[in-house]
């Protein structure tokens, strides 16, 4: 062990959660697979662990087409659970390109969707980064950037948002329901997070204490067998994206009548690329069409100084996702 | 999973505590243990209850060599609080095999060569246990199901080939 030590405490229930969630220095530790790291590496020094992972939140339930997973549903069996993959393939492809075995046996949906970014500046204690140490200043902004954003970033923060999950849950347009001391709301995932602007240090528009406590899917069972997960990386598994696309499509009567695309590793969240979505309609699934998907989604990318070639690798892999699904018969 | 009230780190009075008492079954035999907050189930198993099978490689989640059974489903221990674990069956390589009778992985690795320094190997057998009731149904299969364990002599294809055996493929 290495951080300094904390006060562990499990939550008996939701509500015990909450108390003991909002108070000063608390953390809630659900699988703990990134709590922890963050802790060794001394970017994170909670005063409570919040342990939850025992709370009643972990089943995953379908119907009339919907899915609802509970927050502490492990990754493993969200994958692996039959209406997911009969229904919503595309949660299953993108848990599966997550981490390693053991830990999606570990980690859970809520926590994958809260998970850190991997950004280098940030993961060390010892380097720049105004997201651990607001006013601290930017390492990466000039410094090694390989893995920054290309939208949403500032000059606070590069920091791309690093889950898989988060990217085919923002193509399927799902919500997450969150419980705090004033009740119960629901917020679309795309609104659960924040650009950094001159606040890095605060990426979700979660209060203190407030608990994410299932994420609810739409009815997207029509984009089953028609839609991917495209994740480039620099090894074959157990690495995160340099670039990842979500992808779906509907084609009728060869044209394009529905099209849900999102990006990861670009952006510090899920990168929804609405442009390319509205220019694929009408048309049909062509070369041309792709390429000018392509195009368009790399449109407003403000590279730096080592990560430009993510452009192009974006640009391809929206083209080559929406290939994989255009080919299908 | 047990009842959060045997042996809860909540005591009496909804209080958090920074040394926990809990109880882990490890390979059968149950354990009733004071940990510190911090205590990782790895650290637990190790420096307290004297396995020292199961490694700490890298002690960040990368390695794999960590590796336990928590009711048959494959961790890395040293990204698990050990108070979260309580009341949990957890194996260790100690409760895979004896000398005298080896799991069937155990020898498939010794005929496949499956292993040079052997300090990942603990981890590679558990993985390997856990990816096997997975069912692999073909090589790319098991590389992509034992990505989690890094083996830096650079055994891999004699890993695939003896987790490969075992599955019948």
């Amino acid at each position: 062990m290495s951080g300094p030590s904390f006060q562990y405490g499990r939550a008996a229930n939701i509500g015990d959660a909450l108390i003991r969630g909002s108070r000063a220095g608390a953390a809630f530790l659900a699988g703990g697979t990134d709590v922890l790291q963050l802790w060794k590496a001394g970017v994170t020094a909670p005063e409570q662990i919040v342990d939850i992972s025992r709370l009643p939140l972990g089943d995953v339930e379908f119907a009339d087409g919907r899915l609802s997973l509970g927050a502490l549903a492990r990754l493993s069996d969200v994958a692996a659970h039959p209406d997911v993959t009969r229904h919503h393939p595309l949660i299953a492809e993108a848990i599966l390109a997550s981490a390693s075995g053991q830990i999606r046996n570990m980690a859970t949906v809520g926590g994958n969707l809260l998970q850190r970014t991997r950004c280098p500046y940030f993961r060390s204690h010892s380097l720049a980064c105004n997201k651990r140490a607001p006013g601290s200043g930017c390492g990466a902004l000039t410094g090694e950037n390989r893995q920054a954003a290309l939208f949403g970033a500032s000059s606070s923060c590069v920091a791309t948002h690093a889950s898989d999950l988060a990217v085919a849950l923002t193509a399927l347009e799902a919500e997450v329901e969150v419980l705090g001391a004033p009740g119960k709301r629901r917020v679309p995932l795309s609104d659960l997070y924040r650009l950094p602007a001159e606040t890095p240090e605060r990426e979700t528009n979660l209060a203190a204490g407030e608990l994410i406590t299932a994420i609810h899917v739409p009815d997207a069972s029509r984009f089953a067998g028609r839609s991917t997960y495209l994740k480039v990386r620099d090894r074959a598994s157990f690495e995160f994206a340099v670039v990842s696309v979500a992808a779906a499509l509907r084609v009728e009567k060869g044209r394009i009548v529905e099209a849900r695309l999102a990006a990861g590793g670009v952006a510090p969240m899920p990168w929804r690329l609405g442009r390319s979505e509205d220019a694929l309609i009408g048309h049909p699934p062509d070369a041309q069409t792709l390429a000018v998907a392509g195009e368009l989604a790399v449109e407003d990318s403000r590279p730096l100084a080592h990560n430009g070639f993510k452009i192009a690798v974006l640009r391809n892999a929206v083209i080559r996702a929406l290939q994989t699904i255009a080919s299908r018969p | 999973m047990t009842d959060a009230t045997i042996a809860s780190p909540i005591d009496a009075d909804g209080k958090d505590q920074h040394i926990i008492s809990l109880s882990i079954t490890l390979n059968g035999k149950l354990h009733t243990v004071s940990v510190t907050s911090a205590a990782t189930l790895l650290d637990l198993i190790r420096d307290q209850l004297g396995l020292a099978g199961t490694k700490k490689g890298c002690d960040m989640g990368a390695c794999g060599a960590c590796t336990v059974l928590v009711q048959g489903r494959r961790i890395k221990s040293c990204l698990a609080l050990a108070a979260s674990y309580d009341g949990e069956p957890i194996t260790t390589i100690e409760g895979i095999g004896t000398a005298e009778n080896l799991h069937p992985l155990q020898a498939a690795f010794i005929r496949h060569d499956a292993l040079q320094c052997g300090y990942c190997t603990p981890g590679q057998i558990l993985s390997g246990i856990a990816l096997l009731a997975e069912k692999p149904q073909n090589l790319e299969a098991i590389r992509e199901g034992m990505s989690g364990n890094l083996c830096r002599c650079g055994a891999y294809p004699n890993i695939v080939a003896a987790i490969a055996e075992v599955a019948g493929l």
